[in-house]
């Protein structure tokens, strides 16, 4: 087996040494009764050229060569190929969490860096080294809040991700926390009527988006108002972070919850990504998650260590903030260097990019479907409305190797044959104009009352 | 450094400050291509929630990113230099072609909403890891939801409060041995469950009489690592579970210590309803500095309904799909389907090795262990007797005669090239050495280790001081975590 | 160590000093120096009810926390806000770093505790194990 270091004579050795005659002796420790007398019934050791091919085949199933024009929190930015680069180094990609300070320097000052840009960034005045995604740094931002508050239901928002809204209520559900969800408006934006109606004197905490799930920016100065009046506090969620390049951050927020995978992480089919809370300093002992801190040694010199971890789980345990332990660490050092790399301009240069395509593209579809939510600002993401069913939208577009918007029938009924289209820096404009064609020759099927194409078979 | 090692030497490595420091207007290492579409006036757009500044984010150069990303790096020890024996950590080679799979084009692009007919790549290696991990466990049905250990033992512990709640009664509480990691307790306590501690016996394992006595229809499972963090394999694991079993309680298996097992013995097969593995340690992914993780939970047949959703099928022509009618399932534990790099990683792992590659990187992760456990028996005190599988535990006994704690011990052991064992755990053995070498080792590095070993505590003997104040060779020397507790400074400022 | 006369101890290493009605508490010498750099004092607000035996706090250093536990049952009245900025006064200076200051329910409650002499055999006893 290629990757062990040890000859059979290395192994005769050994055992020799300790004093035992075969390897089955090292494992007298197992009751006789459970031990596996036969081989795994798993695929059969596989050459490395054999592997690459199994993983290029499966590449070649999944959509590889297609362009898309799917969001809804996992976004398509160009990576800088010095991410990869660096974070291939075996000093930072097979290192450990950094306990030992004197040999992991270089981990605790890059995740100093990061928790400074993700300050900077968010307008908070502390982050976190890392939550696992945007979804379950949400629900702890929210178990945060419950906390500090120490009320239990939380008001969320319609508009919040769907799927971010399911993780709040898979956390919440078992905590005993009830939870209220307020809708959108006809821009939108969260109805705030119908969150000035939802928040109680109980209310921990208003969870919402923005830019929202619909891409449209949510007046967070509004939910703050409302929120803190009512002794609530307010959590805001980022999914998509290249919009802090050229949107306001939520300042008026008590915790951000963010979702980083814009910042140079693969879509990955949905993972790994890199989820963030940033807070106040008064709030800091009840942020779960690590947090690097800088001090100096015993000459002096400037140097950073884990720190403040009596909230963590190996040394609070049933009392801690969270149980998390593991983090997104390598995944957060890709972060810290795509924000390296655009920096103080670049990303503002992104993110209008970002804007100007998806504005452009917005116009484009609204002279042959409707785009909904027009009356309030938006970053990336648009609803596109049309007379024929988005799966059979998608199902023209995928005959010319192109994902159309998310269909949004499963999270949101309401809206009716409504799709969540996105572009970024990525999508061109032929592929916005192709796009858009399509849409329009759907549009003109359905009004001549063609036959509508077999919905089931073609998208899903 | 008073005395020589082998094992390393010091070299000078590059100084460093912050990104912030090296950054000045006008510096850049990005480009965009024009803009192929009309400009927009970002006012008008945007209104009042436009950003005009970003404060003080970095302007650098490329050059300089890779300098400066590279000098840190250099700062770092990892298992690519040398042994790094973390006990419970599985600290293993992370193989190089793993990182090549989990970057092609379809499988690092894939979008998590991408049609299902797109999508039958991926669907194929979720499909496919799952199945292997069932086998190596001897489980009915798996999630790969859960981001890491931590995370993977809440959904187990979501699904077993579930299957209690079918069953009429949701229960109080979790046993937890006194040996357990932290995450445990923490968990239990997220689930809503009360904790209550469960003793060991003199050989280290669960006091059998302990939990009978405690055994009763408040509690809702017990949270078992085994082997456990002594490296013990407890031997009574099926009257464990018999007792827990007759009260209509589960067991839950952390499987930290997955290492020690995977192809000898499944856990399936021992009375095992619920546990999770690491991928990041058992399957060889990454750490990178503490993460991605990944926590795939394994459970048998009752506890099926409740997977979060969604779950992967076989659809009737054949394909593969998403199930998201589950009625029963506990929800979601995390926005779409779990680390889907990590699986590729892992899964890239299972093929390299094969059922006889497992068997012998199991065989091989307990031959080293107790090749370093005979190696240092008698310089280091080993507080319980009992044969150890993957891991062993030495405590400081001896050497804090002269002062000298497994942290100075630790700290030492950096002059000699090594990463520390870990320290001061489990918590029932004062003063704990927790070591744990991983097949990845060869003879060699562990000769070289057990040298290393053996001379510190030498030099305790002879001067403890030198012990003491180390590290002598690393850049930073001990650093001062008071004054970084006490007035946190967790963030870069411009000096005004 | 010569421990105040004048205050009661409890077991789990707080102190107790009397005026009146009002109890001052806080933790002993021998507290602090187990627990070594303490780096965060948590305190309870003013108008909290205490009970005895009962935690009201904790106490941190870099790796341990430890629960605070009420020698006496009472309402707060004042917190040393000094430790919120400089825990390690409690390092320095235990039995004057003063913690919090409680309008005493029931003063016998006080004749269960130790007297000094008694608290540093305990603790002679506790430190030998």
């Amino acid at each position: 087996m290629r990757y062990l270091p040890k000859s059979p004579a290395d192994r005769e050795a050994m055992l020799k040494a300790i004093g035992l005659r075969s390897v089955d002796d090292l494992f007298a420790p197992i009751p006789a009764e459970y031990r596996l007398n036969r081989d795994l019934k798993i695929p059969r050791q596989m050459a490395e050229s054999e592997i690459v091919d199994f993983f290029r085949q499966r590449s070649r199933e999944n959509g590889d060569g297609y362009t898309s024009f799917l969001g809804a929190g996992a976004y398509f930015h160009y990576r800088p190929v010095v991410i990869d680069s660096l974070i291939s180094r075996g000093e930072f990609l097979t290192a450990y969490t950094p306990y030992q300070a004197e040999i992991s320097q270089g981990t605790l000052q890059s995740i100093f860096e990061f928790q400074t840009m993700i300050c900077e960034l968010t307008g908070m005045e502390v982050a976190n080294a890392s939550m696992y995604d945007g979804s379950t740094a949400a629900a702890e931002a929210v178990m945060m809040a419950v906390r500090l508050t120490g009320r239990r239901s939380v008001v969320v928002a319609r508009s919040l991700h769907p799927e971010y809204r399911e993780v709040l209520a898979t956390y919440a559900t078992h905590q005993g926390m009830p939870l209220t969800v307020a809708g959108f408006g006809e821009n939108g934006r969260l109805n705030l009527k119908e969150l000035e109606k939802s928040i109680t004197a109980e209310t921990a905490a208003v969870l919402v988006q923005s830019p929202n799930f619909f891409g449209t920016i949510e007046d967070v100065v509004a939910i703050a108002e409302i929120a803190h009046k009512h002794g609530a506090m307010l959590v805001v969620s980022i999914a998509e972070a290249v919009s802090l390049g050229i949107v306001e951050p939520p300042r008026e927020a008590d915790v951000i919850a963010m979702e980083a995978q814009s910042f140079g992480v693969p879509m990955g089919f949905g993972g790994p990504y890199c989820g963030v809370i940033a807070t106040r300093e008064k709030y800091v002992r009840q942020m779960p998650g690590r947090l690097v801190g800088q001090t100096t040694d015993k000459h002096g010199k400037r140097g950073f260590v884990l720190t403040l971890a009596t909230r963590e789980q190996h040394i609070r345990r049933e009392k801690a903030t969270s149980n998390i332990c593991t983090n997104q660490a390598l995944i957060a050092l890709m972060v810290n260097i795509f924000m390296t790399v655009y920096g103080k301009v670049g990303l503002k240069e992104l993110a209008k990019q970002n804007l100007a395509k998806t504005a452009y593209a917005a116009g484009q579809f609204a002279k042959h479907g409707k785009v909904l939510f027009g009356s309030a600002p938006r970053f990336s993401e648009f609803v596109v409305q049309t007379s024929e069913d988005p799966y059979a939208v998608n199902g023209r577009l995928l005959g010319h190797k192109m994902v159309g918007g998310l269909p949004l029938k499963k999270f949101y009924p309401e809206l009716g044959n409504a799709a969540l289209w996105c572009c970024t820096e990525m999508t061109t404009r032929t592929a916005i104009d192709t796009a858009v064609g399509l849409v329009a020759e759907s549009e003109r099927s359905v009004r001549s009352g063609k036959e509508e194409v077999d919905v089931e078979e073609v998208a899903r | 450094m008073k005395r020589m090692t082998r094992k390393a030497t010091r070299h000078v490595n590059q100084n460093e400050g912050l990104i912030f420091e090296k950054s000045s207007a006008g510096k850049a290492a990005w480009k965009l291509p024009p803009l192929d579409v009309p400009e927009v006036d970002t006012a008008a757009l945007l209104g009042g929630v436009e950003r005009k500044d970003l404060g003080n984010m970095p302007e650098v150069s490329e050059i300089e990113i890779i300098r400066h990303f590279t000098r840190l790096s250099t700062w770092n020890y990892a298992i690519d230099l040398g042994m790094y024996p973390l006990g419970s950590c599985t600290m293993k080679y992370n193989p190089r072609v793993n990182e090549a799979v989990a970057r092609v084009e379809g499988i690092a692009n894939g979008h998590p909403y991408q049609p299902e007919r797109i999508s039958q790549g991926a669907l194929l290696i979720l499909k496919t890891l799952s199945e292997c991990l069932l086998e190596i466990t001897g489980m009915d049905a798996i999630t790969l939801q859960p981001a890491a250990g931590a995370h993977g033992e809440m959904t187990g512990l979501l699904m077993v409060r579930a299957y209690h709640q079918s069953q009429g009664n949701a229960r109080k509480k979790i046993l937890i041995p006194d040996s357990a990691h932290g995450t445990n307790p923490a968990t239990a306590a997220m689930v809503n469950y009360a904790v209550e501690n469960l003793k060991s016996d003199s050989r280290g394992m669960v006091d059998i009489g302990a939990l009978e006595a405690q055994m009763n229809k408040d509690v809702a499972a017990l949270m078992l690592t085994n082997p456990n963090t002594l490296g013990i394999f407890e031997q009574n694991i099926h009257k464990i579970a018999d007792i827990l079993h007759a009260k209509g309680g589960l067991l839950y298996m952390d499987g930290a210590n997955m290492n020690a097992l995977v192809g000898k013995v499944r856990p399936g097969d021992f009375g095992v309803d619920v546990m999770h593995l690491n991928l990041h340690k058992t399957f060889s992914t990454p750490h990178g500095g503490g993460g991605p993780g990944s926590g795939p939970v394994a459970i048998k047949k009752a506890l099926e309904p409740f997977l979060p959703r969604p779950v992967v099928v076989t659809k009737t022509d054949g394909t593969l799909g998403f199930d998201y009618d589950r009625p029963q399932s506990v929800g979601r534990v995390r926005a779409f389907y779990g680390n889907f790099g990590m699986f590729v990683r892992a899964l890239a792992y299972i093929q390299a090795n094969g059922p006889d590659g497992l068997r012998q990187t199991t065989e091989d992760a307990v031959l080293n262990a107790n090749y370093i456990r005979k190696g240092l028996e008698g310089t280091y005190h080993l507080p319980y007797s009992t044969p150890t599988m993957h891991e062993v535990v030495f405590s400081d006994k001896l050497q804090a005669k002269k002062g000298v704690r497994t942290m100075d011990i630790a700290k030492r052991l950096i002059d000699y090239g090594f990463h520390p064992y870990t320290t001061a755990f489990p918590l029932i053995v004062p003063g704990a050495l927790m070591i744990e070498p991983t097949e990845s080792e060869s003879k060699e590095e562990m000769d070289l280790f057990i040298e290393a070993m053996r001379s510190i505590a030498e030099e305790v003997e002879e001067d403890p001081q030198t012990v003491l104040d180390a590290p002598h060779s690393t850049r930073v020397s001990r650093l001062d975590e008071t004054a970084a507790a006490r007035k946190p400074v967790l963030r870069w400022k411009p000096t005004a | 160590m010569v421990y105040p006369t004048g205050r009661k101890y409890t077991k789990e290493h707080e102190w107790i000093q009397t005026s009146g009605s009002t109890g001052v508490i806080g933790i002993t010498d021998y507290a602090q120096e187990s627990l070594g750099d303490i780096v965060f004092v948590e305190l309870p607000k003013v108008g909290t009810e205490l009970a005895a035996g009962k935690t009201f706090g904790t106490v941190e250093s870099v790796k341990a926390v430890s629960d605070l536990y009420a020698p006496a049952s009472g309402t707060v009245i004042e917190v040393n806000a000094e430790l919120a900025t400089s825990p390690e006064k409690v390092n320095k200076d235990p039995h004057g770093a003063w913690m919090v200051k409680i309008a005493l329910k029931n003063p016998k409650e006080l004749d269960a505790l130790m007297s000094a002499a008694d608290y540093e055999k305990f603790v002679a006893e506790e430190a030998g194990h």
